[in-house]
């Protein structure tokens, strides 16, 4: 296991991307899936990425998601730096740190909602009755708190991900990391599901989607767009959603 | 922790199978029946073996039995009449082989005579045997009624006989035989004593003692009936002289048969000018029966180990199926966390589930089929330990053999290729 030190912890940036290249070779020739990416997400911040179809934001997610390693520059991840890490070091990290939200909610199907939600403390080795009452609590959160027995596909699509946001935050991940989470729900499922992650966020969460929605987008702190595998532009947004101002009145924006 | 964590993955495991029951039967009928055919071949066998090597044993593995043969006739046996035809074992033999080998417990001589029993109306077809007392410290069968007989009848030549229970049922029916008379040929001799007989009637193995035995004194024997015997044929008649019909010599102990059988051959040879015995050695028949034994369980084992490797490829078969059909439920587990080991250990158990599942249901099927076939056929069988233990400790090596390859397909999945994975 990786600890995280005590100074590292209370760092403010819990990524930090310098000069990160991702290349692929196609036949002949070299591809710059990302192409010398600088980055630093603080604590608690709220980003979108989008861009093109080739842009490199799906290389960029995978990589954020230690599903990847660059091939060159470094990544750090609270503090760790991922470029040395063995196949198990990066299982542990993901295990630790990090929490997915899929576009096809990507839930279990043999497992009930609670088997689901449990998922990551089960790999975490934490006891069985302690992993149930997390569960319990985080369910009641997502608002699914009498579908525990559930399968997935008994649910609505909205409630699938939130059962997906469930088992994401299941481990107190230190970021969220959502693609395209409301790529396969309708308009009012989709921004209910906004909504679920703009409180996240409101609570101190530090989340980073991928959209190619400039709606979805809009309920992020910070839009950064990517062309051919560089960061285009970084944009913060200052005025809130129109509906989640009126929701959430401590809203940071 | 661990301990828990396994639980749940065999629980897992268990439910995952669930979901396709009857796949999953079906995967397991290569085990089933490869286990249940290794158990109840081997019942089988075990039981057709013991009963052949009991029999062998019952004459005596200290045994060194010696028969007398006519021996192969010379030329021009077509025409010529032989008046009288001398051969076999002569009653020096019997005092030769007592004296001269230290490991020689103790020789029974066996002058046998065909003989018609009487009583009242009833006659029975006798083998008359006469012997010494010692034969029935050496074919030890149990006593009925009576006594057997005893040193005194020798000394006094007395004219009894003992019966077995078959021959005292035939002539002696509601009686009490103890004291009758019985008239063999042109004798009487007083029943003395009654013993069992473990001869069977399918007989495919000999045993010293016959059925339709009965014993007397061979001083009497030879007395009353002397050592020619007279055999009608087709329309001619020839004469037999021989003196003992058989010699069963005890040695005292199991290493010494071979070198005492062998010795006793070779002095038998130097006494006379042809071969008209004949030695059988059971403990050498026993041991050729153990090697057949042992050729026919390698030949089983081969059965069953390619039976099981068949059921072994068949489970690896559906893993990998599942295996492909499960990339997106691997990929989420490796996003989530979820080490390499950790998917090869889920894999792992759900193979080991099915293949000890089917191996006990197999075990159920081979002790089931072996008690069909002792009740309905009527052969001995025995279900041993080792067989099922065996079985036990071969199913779970095929889960964890045969489980293996897809286990490591799994895990070496790239978890975004495997997320992609539609």
């Amino acid at each position: 296991m990786i600890e995280v030190k005590g100074n590292m912890a209370k760092n403010d940036q819990v990524i930090e991307l310098h000069e990160v290249w991702k290349t692929y070779r196609m036949g002949d020739q070299d591809v710059h899936a990302l192409a010398g990416i600088d980055l630093e997400i603080k604590r608690g911040s709220f980003w979108a990425i989008s861009g093109a179809s080739g842009s490199g934001k799906s290389t960029m997610l995978n990589l954020l998601g230690c599903l990847d390693r660059p091939t060159s520059g470094s990544y750090a991840l609270e503090g760790q730096r991922i470029s040395s890490m063995s196949d198990d070091e990066l299982s542990d990290l993901r295990l630790k740190h990090l929490g997915f939200v899929f576009q096809s909610f990507n839930l279990i199907p043999q497992l009930t909602v609670q088997e689901n939600i449990e998922l990551p403390l089960f790999y975490q080795g934490i006891d069985a009755h302690i992993a149930a009452d997390r569960a319990r609590t985080i369910a009641n959160r997502v608002g699914l708190g009498d579908r525990l027995k559930h399968r997935p596909t008994e649910l609505s699509g909205g409630q699938q991900q939130r059962v997906a946001i469930a088992r994401a935050l299941s481990n107190e991940p230190s970021v969220l990391l959502a693609d395209e989470p409301t790529g396969n729900l309708d308009t009012a499922t989709g921004d209910a599901i906004m909504g679920l992650l703009t409180e996240l966020h409101n609570q101190g969460r530090t989340i980073i989607m991928v959209t190619h929605e400039p709606e979805i987008a809009a309920y992020a702190q910070f839009q950064l767009t990517m062309r051919d595998g560089k960061i285009a532009s970084i944009i913060e947004n200052h005025t809130c959603p129109s509906g989640i101002a009126s929701l959430k009145n401590d809203a940071p924006c | 922790m661990l301990n828990t964590r396994f639980i749940r993955n065999v629980r897992l495991g268990i439910k995952t199978l669930m979901l396709h029951k009857m796949r999953s039967i079906l995967t397991m009928m290569g085990m089933v029946f490869g286990v249940g055919a290794v158990i109840a071949m081997l019942a089988v066998g075990e039981g057709a073996s013991k009963e052949a090597l009991d029999q062998i044993r019952r004459l005596g593995s200290q045994n060194i039995i010696i028969t007398s043969q006519k021996p192969a006739q010379g030329s021009g046996s077509g025409s010529m009449r032989i008046r009288l035809n001398i051969y076999g074992l002569l009653y020096d033999d019997l005092d030769r082989i007592t004296q001269s080998f230290k490991h020689v417990e103790r020789a029974v001589p066996a002058k046998l005579i065909r003989g018609t029993g009487r009583v009242g109306g009833r006659a029975l077809e006798l083998r008359l045997v006469g012997t010494t007392p010692n034969w029935f410290e050496l074919v030890d069968r149990e006593r009925i009624a009576g006594r057997v007989m005893v040193p005194r009848d020798m000394e006094t030549n007395a004219n009894i006989v003992v019966l077995t229970e078959h021959g005292a049922r035939k002539l002696l029916a509601g009686q009490d035989p103890i004291g009758t008379k019985v008239k063999i040929n042109q004798g009487y001799f007083e029943v003395v004593g009654i013993i069992k007989s473990e001869s069977t009637d399918s007989g495919s193995m000999q045993t010293p003692d016959e059925k339709i035995d009965a014993y007397i004194p061979l001083n009497v024997a030879i007395e009353r009936f002397g050592d020619i015997t007279t055999i009608r044929g087709q329309g001619s008649r020839s004469r037999e002289k021989v003196e003992l019909h058989q010699l069963i010599v005890q040695v005292d102990s199991i290493e010494h048969v071979e070198a005492t059988a062998a010795g006793i051959e070779r002095m038998l040879m130097t006494f006379r000018p042809k071969k008209d015995y004949k030695i059988s050695v059971p403990l050498a028949l026993l041991r050729q029966a153990e090697a057949t034994q042992r050729t026919f369980n390698i030949v089983l084992g081969s059965i069953a180990g390619i039976s099981l490797l068949i059921g072994g490829i068949g489970i690896m078969n559906i893993m990998l199926a599942s295996v492909t059909e499960r990339t997106r439920e691997i990929g989420i587990r490796r996003a989530i966390g979820a080490r390499r080991k950790q998917i090869i250990g889920q894999f792992l158990i759900e193979t080991i589930v099915l293949s000890v599942t089917g191996g006990f249901i197999g075990i159920g099927i081979g002790v089931l089929i072996p008690w069909l076939i002792t009740m309905f056929a009527d052969m001995p069988t025995i279900v041993t330990l080792w067989s099922v233990l065996l079985s036990v400790v071969i199913s779970i090596g095929v889960g964890m053999i045969f489980g293996m390859y897809p286990a490591m397909r799994a895990a070496n999945l790239d978890p975004i290729v495997a997320l992609r994975h539609e």
